[in-house]
C-alpha cells in the first residue's frame, strides 16, 4: 500500500482505522519504510524503534478486531525527541556522554503516549541537551531541512519538526527552553507549541534549564497540535512544577483582540518576514477580529537575561554527568577528579562546554549579584511586560524568527549570531506563557511562520487564534 | 575581557578538563557574550523582586522515605554504572 493512500491527520486516521480501510500495521509499516528512505538524506532520527512500533501497531490492532473503543491517538505514528526516556531504548539527547544510556523507564509524556495507544516510531536527532538553534550540534550528524537540505531544519527540536514535515511522522513531541520547538516549526512549515510553563509534566525529560524548560507538539496542522497537547498536559506527582489544568472554555464564534508589540518588528528583521507576518495580521483583522498596538519595552534584555538563567541552571543540571553513575567514563583517568574532568571534557560537545562554562562563570563567587540576580529580576520585568498587554488584549502576534533557516554552517562559527535565532521566542520561556507557531506564508521554498502568544493556561485561545490563520491559507 | 587564568578556573570548577587550546577559544567565547551580557545593566531594576519561577507554587512535601522499586529496576540502574562490583557502584579512590 502507497503511502498516499493514508490520510495524514489524527483524526482521519482514527476514522479509517475504524472503518477498516487500512491496518494499523499497515500504516505503521509504511511510516518504517519512509523513514529508512529519507533518514540517510535528512538524518532526522537517531534511533528507529521497529520492534516497538510494530507490537504497539499489532496491539491497536488487536484491539480493533475485538471491537474496543480506540483512544483517539491510537495507531498514531509519531516521533519522540531524544532527550526523552522511552523504557528501553536509547536516549542520548544527541550527546556521546550518553552514548550507550538505555532508559530505564518511560518519561510521564511518553506514558501517556503509550495509554492512548500511539505508535512510537523513534527518536530524533536534536542539538546536544537540547543546546542550540540548528541540530548542528548533535554529536551524531546534521539533519537537513526537508524544505531544502542545503539548509538546518531549526533546531534544537529539528529532528522532531523535519520528521513531521517530511512524512515521516505524524506528529512528534519536542522540548522548548528558549524556542526549541517553535523556531524549528517556522523553520521547516509546520505548527509548534511551547505550553505554559507547568502544563505538561517534565519528568523524564533530560533537564536542561528546569525553570524554562516544556515539553509539546509539532505537527502538520493546528488541530493535530491540540489534540496531542490534551494527550499530554495535566498534573503529574511525579513533577510538582505540573498542574491540574481547567477544562478549555468555549472559543467558538469568539472575537478576539489581538496585539502586535512594536519592539518585535525592528531592525535586523528579514523585511520579506515582516511583509508576510503584516500581511498575515492583515487577514486576521478581516475576519471581525480586533488588532492593537502594545508595547513590551523590556524585549530587547530578554536574549541577554535568557543566557544568564539558562546557563546558569544547565551548568548546576549537567553536573550530574560525571563519569561514575551512568553515561561515558573516561579510561585513560588516573584519579576521582581526572574522571570528572577528563570524561566530561570527551564527552561533552563544544556548544554544551560553553554554556557550562559561561553558567559556572554567572554563578560564581562575586558574580552572582551582578548577573544572576539582576538577570531574575530583569525576568520579573518582562513577565510584567506580558501581564500589562494581556489586561487589553487576549493574545500577541510576532514573527516567530527574525531570519529564515540559514545554510548549514553559516553560523556555527559564532555562537552570538546563533543566539540571535532565538530573539522572538525567549521571552516566552521567561514569562513561562504559552506560544503556537504557525505557517504563514513563504518565500521561494523557505517557510515562514507567526507565534501566536497567549494568556497563562489559556491555550484554547491560541489554538482557536490559530486555525483562524491556518485556514487563511 | 576574561584573562587565560579566569577561564581556567572556571573551567575547573564546572570540572571540565580543557586544552590549552581549547582555553584560548573559550576565554575569546565567553568574553564576547559577557560583552552583549552587559546590556542588562541599562535595566532599571530598583525595587523589583527576583523572579525565581513562571508560576505560583507552594512547596510539595513528602515524606522522606524511599519508595520501594522492583529489583529490575535497580538491576537496570546498576547495569548502567561504568564500574561496579557486586551490585555497588565502584569508583576511584579519594585518597592516595
Amino acid at each position: 500500500m502507497n503511502m498516499k493512500n493514508f490520510p495524514q491527520t489524527i483524526k482521519k486516521i482514527q476514522e479509517g482505522l475504524k472503518k477498516k480501510d487500512f491496518t494499523a500495521s499497515e500504516l505503521a509499516n509504511s511510516y518504517l519504510e519512509a523513514i529508512k528512505e529519507e533518514n540517510e538524506k535528512i538524518f532526522a532520527f537517531l534511533n528507529i524503534t521497529e520492534d516497538l512500533a510494530l507490537s504497539q501497531a499489532k496491539a491497536v490492532d488487536e484491539s480493533i478486531a475485538k471491537g474496543e473503543d480506540l483512544p483517539l491517538l491510537a495507531g498514531v505514528p509519531c516521533a519522540i525527541k531524544d532527550n526523552m526516556l522511552v523504557e528501553g531504548v536509547k536516549c542520548t539527547s544527541a550527546s556521546r556522554i550518553l552514548e550507550n544510556y538505555v532508559a530505564p523507564y518511560d518519561a510521564t509524556v511518553v506514558k501517556k503516549l503509550k495509554d492512548r495507544k500511539a505508535v512510537i516510531l523513534g527518536k530524533t536527532n536534536m542539538d546536544e541537551f537540547a543546546m542550540g538553534s540548528s541540530t548542528e550540534n548533535s554529536a551524531y550528524g546534521v539533519t537537513r531541512n526537508p524544505r531544502d537540505l542545503e539548509r538546518v531544519p531549526g533546531g534544537s527540536s529539528g529532528g522532531s519538526a523535519a520528521a513531521v514535515a517530511s512524512g515521516q511522522a505524524v506528529f512528534a513531541l519536542g522540548s522548548d527552553t528558549g524556542g526549541s520547538i517553535r523556531q524549528p516549526a517556522f523553520c521547516c512549515g509546520i505548527a509548534g507549541l511551547k505550553p505554559t510553563y507547568g502544563s505538561v509534566s517534565r519528568y523524564g525529560l533530560m533537564a536542561y534549564a528546569s525553570s524554562l524548560d516544556q515539553i509539546g507538539p509539532l505537527a502538520n496542522n493546528v488541530e493535530d497540535a491540540r489534540i496531542v497537547f490534551e494527550a499530554i498536559s495535566g498534573r503529574d506527582p511525579l513533577d510538582s512544577t505540573s498542574c491540574e489544568l481547567k477544562p478549555f472554555l468555549e472559543t467558538q464564534g469568539k472575537k478576539f483582540t489581538v496585539g502586535v508589540p512594536k519592539e518585535y518588528f525592528i531592525k535586523g528583521i528579514d523585511p520579506e518576514i515582516e511583509k508576510i507576518v503584516k500581511g498575515k495580521i492583515e487577514q486576521y483583522l478581516a475576519l471581525g477580529h480586533k488588532i492593537e498596538e502594545i508595547s513590551l519595552p523590556h524585549t530587547e534584555y530578554a536574549l541577554a537575561c535568557y543566557y544568564i538563567i539558562a546557563t546558569s541552571e544547565a551548568s548546576a543540571n549537567l553536573a550530574r554527568f560525571d563519569g561514575i553513575r551512568y553515561g561515558y567514563s573516561s579510561k585513560e583517568a588516573k584519579s576521582l577528579l581526572e574522571i570528572y574532568m577528563q570524561s566530561r571534557a570527551e564527552g561533552f560537545g563544544a556548544e554544551v562546554r560553553r554554556r557550562v562554562m559561561l553558567g559556572t562563570y554567572v554563578l560564581s563567587a562575586g558574580y552572582y549579584d551582578a548577573y544572576y540576580l539582576r538577570a531574575q529580576k530583569v525576568r520579573a520585568l518582562i513577565k510584567q511586560d506580558f501581564d500589562k498587554a494581556f489586561e487589553k488584549v487576549d493574545a500577541i502576534f510576532t514573527p516567530t524568527s527574525p531570519s529564515l533557516a540559514f545554510k548549514i554552517g553559516e553560523r556555527t562559527q559564532d555562537p552570538l549570531q546563533m543566539y540571535l535565532s532565538d530573539i522572538f521566542t525567549v521571552s516566552v520561556n521567561l514569562a513561562g506563557v504559552p506560544a503556537i507557531s504557525v505557517p504563514c506564508g513563504k518565500i521561494g521554498d523557505l517557510p515562514v511562520g507567526l507565534q501566536v502568544i497567549g494568556k497563562p493556561f489559556e491555550e484554547a485561545t491560541l489554538f482557536a487564534i490559530a486555525k483562524d490563520l491556518e485556514d487563511q491559507i | 575581557m576574561l584573562s587565560k587564568e579566569e577561564t581556567k578556573h572556571i573551567a575547573k570548577l564546572a570540572r571540565l578538563g580543557l586544552s590549552e587550546t581549547e582555553i584560548e577559544r573559550y576565554q575569546k567565547d565567553l568574553s564576547s557574550i559577557l560583552d552583549y551580557i552587559e546590556k542588562l545593566k541599562e535595566v532599571d531594576i530598583k525595587g523589583t523582586k527576583p523572579f525565581t519561577h513562571p508560576i505560583e507554587i507552594s512547596n510539595i512535601t513528602r515524606i522522606d522515605k524511599a519508595k520501594p522499586q522492583p529489583t529490575e529496576i535497580a538491576k537496570k540502574l546498576i547495569d548502567l554504572m561504568p564500574g561496579q562490583k557486586d551490585g555497588y557502584l565502584k569508583v576511584k579512590s579519594v585518597f592516595e
